[in-house]
């Protein structure tokens, strides 16, 4: 049977690879989808925990962090249209609404 | 040895038969698919008062196999201004989804590849529904605007019509009570009745949701030809635009059996457990062999001399066909067959049902248009699957909790939700009313507000 | 034996493809290699045998909400954002500050490997063919303890449905 620390490594390589791309991409469509990544590496370290404790609550975790990632994506990609329609870009540091 | 080739030989000799059934479906779905648009177009033909295909082969039983080699010697053309590689990936996508999710479907109690998933049916049904991004990227990536339209309201369509489609899935679940494949039969068996009496109002909402779901007439809004060309497929054609037909029609097999599993009472006879009607199992021989006769009658009369023999080859197969279905029942050591054998020719016979509504339905009802098509799906279909899960729900407590007769608790429920119905047809009918007085008739339906929902 | 195989193809898939993900230009693809990344980490719930996440995630994520990206955007058509630069200011000191992070949490797992019963080797506990069947455990436990948990998410998929709706109605 795998030991529990390949699913860390594997969590913690898929969270940073996440994190990279929320710093340091300017197309907020991408930056929301590299926080869908990071929510991803989280429920693998909450399903790996709960397999190795035999305890489903784990997986109860990964459940509600999946129904926040689908409200989040929805109102996120929400928030994206809008601002498109107002101001026909995407990228990041060009939404300065509130700078003069 | 090598630990390696032993590994390996090991993991084969656990899994053979699971591996020998996966290469049967992916080699067997192409021709049936073509088999069944040979159907599909001698149907029309027959609604339509005309004779369909008939040069190649008598009758016409050898299109498919023209058709095959026609599309595979195609030019294959691509595009210049395409992203070639999901160009190329699109089309691969979607009939990989179909042909995997029928992975877990359960064609007669013996013949199933994944045996012991524990969610079998979401497996079927989430991953067909992977198939949409095979259209989506295919429609992106040709760079058209044909294509693109046609991706887009593909997707607007199936996510809208997929939600309703699970719900009703949903209430046939909760009488089932379990996901695995085999048990939702079982449970069938055990109520002595298949769900589709049951539950009717959620088997109407499942059929009309999948006919969306698989791009069909009367909503093949994603491909309709007297607006968008051919839609996302526009710009394909030879092999790949033969993988998206495929798909398409692996997908309606796929559909068929979730139906027929959850709804039709899987690979179960009629009455499974009434005793006089046994004589019901002789019937999938009896029928085959009526075919078989019937070929033989119609071999005379073949013009050409190919031809008479092709017929009585058919003839010969229905003949062995009804052989070995009338054997296992006849001779007593062969017996632990015929649930195999006879599960299959059933199960086969509903899907082949389905699917046959599916096209009377599609030779019948003029085309929707895209905000009609919204419409129909969360103003109506929507809020009914829910009024019906919850009636669903009633109606099982009223049962179990308070002794009532199970017939009269679904009688009732299925009355309410009827109710519900005309009540939402009536607030629509009134709704579009009150639009079309209110404001004068737009130049063209607007589409963008059914996106955003 | 099959299961190191399946764990370890199934996460270079992963990682491989999330990192062609943050890296392509064209957001389309970086929407596919998301969806080969979410697909490859299904892989690895079932092979945990958590099959009822697996098939969330794949009916969910994949299905749904990777669906709703892939729209918004051939929506918000981004032939100008693909022609100017992809990657901010600030992207070297991001990636050191992400490198230091990533030597923490590495150092913290490695050291922790030899902490006997809890560390980098703690063994599974359970074997396979005694685990309960998954999606009626997870049923159980979910409608039991975490009846008010769910029914709180409930509420926050409606509040986001209808905030999305009102965010994206063109105001007429």
């Amino acid at each position: 049977m795998m030991p529990i620390g390949y699913y860390l490594f594997l969590s913690m390589a898929l969270f940073l690879i996440g994190a990279i791309g929320v710093i340091t991409r300017r197309n907020v469509i991408v930056v929301l989808m590299s926080i869908e990544l990071i929510l991803n590496a989280v429920n693998i370290n909450l399903v790996a925990f709960s397999r190795i404790f035999g305890d489903v609550a784990g997986q109860v975790f990964a459940l509600f962090i999946i129904a926040d990632a689908a409200a989040e994506a929805v109102v996120g990609l929400g928030i994206i249209i809008a601002f498109f329609r107002n101001r026909e870009t995407v990228l990041e540091d060009e939404m300065d609404l509130l700078k003069w | 040895m090598s630990p390696t080739l032993q590994a390996v030989l090991a993991f084969v000799q656990t899994w053979w038969v699971e591996l020998v059934s996966g290469v049967v479906i992916v080699a067997v779905v192409p021709l049936v698919a073509g088999y069944i648009v040979l159907m599909e177009r001698k149907l029309m033909a027959d609604m339509q008062a005309r004779l369909g295909p008939m040069r190649v082969g008598p009758h016409g039983l050898l299109q498919p196999i023209a058709d095959a080699v026609k599309l595979l010697i195609k030019e294959d053309i691509i595009p210049d201004n395409a992203d070639k590689v999901v160009f190329w990936i699109a089309p691969v996508v979607s009939m990989t989804a179909a042909l995997t999710s029928m992975g877990a479907i359960a064609f007669g109690p013996a013949f199933q590849v994944a045996r012991d998933i524990n969610v079998g049916l979401l497996f079927v049904i989430g991953v067909s529904s992977l198939g949409i991004f095979g259209i989506v990227l295919g429609g992106w990536a040709s760079n058209s605007h044909y294509s693109i339209m046609g991706a887009l309201r593909s997707t607007a369509q199936l996510v809208s019509y997929e939600t309703a489609a699970g719900l009703a899935l949903v209430s046939g679940l909760l009488l089932a009570g379990t996901l695995k494949i085999r048990a939702i039969v079982d449970a069938q068996q055990h109520f002595g009745v298949w769900f589709v009496f049951l539950a009717p109002v959620a088997f109407f909402i499942y059929v009309v949701a999948s006919i969306a779901e698989t791009n069909r007439a009367p909503f093949d809004l994603p491909e309709a030809e007297s607006e968008l060309v051919a839609g996302y497929m526009t710009e394909y054609s030879g092999f790949r635009w033969a993988l998206y037909f495929l798909g398409e029609y692996a997908n309606m097999i796929v559909v068929g059996a979730v139906a027929t599993t959850l709804f039709l009472g899987g690979w179960l006879r009629p009455f499974p457990n009434v005793r006089w009607m046994n004589w019901l199992d002789a019937l999938p021989a009896l029928f085959t062999a009526a075919v078989g006769a019937y070929c033989v009658y119609r071999a005379g009369k073949q013009p050409v001399r190919v031809q008479t023999w092709f017929m009585w080859g058919v003839a010969l197969a229905c003949f062995v066909v009804a052989l070995i279905l009338a054997v296992p029942l006849l001779v007593a050591p062969l017996k632990f067959l015929v649930p195999g054998l006879h599960g299959a020719f059933w199960f086969l016979l509903k899907i082949s049902a389905y699917i046959y509504l599916f096209m009377w339905l599609r030779f019948t009802l003029p085309r929707y248009r895209f905000d009609q098509l919204m419409h129909l799906g969360w103003y109506i279909l929507i809020p009914l699957a829910i009024v019906n899960v919850l009636a669903v729900g009633v109606a099982m407590i009223l049962e179990m909790e308070y002794g009532w007769n199970r017939w009269l608790a679904m009688l009732l429920t299925t009355v309410i939700t009827l109710a519900t119905a005309l009540f939402l047809l009536r607030l629509n009918d009134k709704r579009a009313a009150a639009a079309s007085s209110a404001a004068p008739p737009p130049e063209e339906p607007s589409t963008e507000d059914s996106y955003a929902g | 034996m099959l299961d190191k195989v399946i764990f370890f193809f199934f996460a270079g898939v992963a990682i491989l493809s999330a990192g062609l993900m943050v890296t392509r230009r064209n957001a389309i693809h970086s929407a596919v290699f998301l969806i080969t990344t979410l697909l490859a980490t299904a892989g690895i719930f079932l092979q945990l045998r958590a099959e009822f996440i697996f098939i969330a995630q794949i009916i969910l994520y994949v299905g749904g909400i990777m669906v709703l990206f892939v729209f918004v955007i051939m929506l918000v058509r981004l032939d100008v954002a693909l022609h100017q630069i992809q990657f901010s200011r600030q992207k070297w000191v991001a990636l050191l500050v992400t490198l230091a992070l990533a030597l923490e949490v590495g150092v913290m797992l490695w050291s922790s490997r030899k902490v006997p019963g809890q560390g980098f080797l703690l063994p599974n506990a359970v074997p396979a063919g005694k685990l309960p069947p998954n999606t009626e455990a997870l049923a159980g436990r979910l409608f039991d303890a975490y009846l008010l948990p769910f029914e709180i998410a409930s509420v926050l998929l409606l509040v986001a449905m209808v905030g999305a709706v009102v965010m994206a109605k063109k105001r007429t």
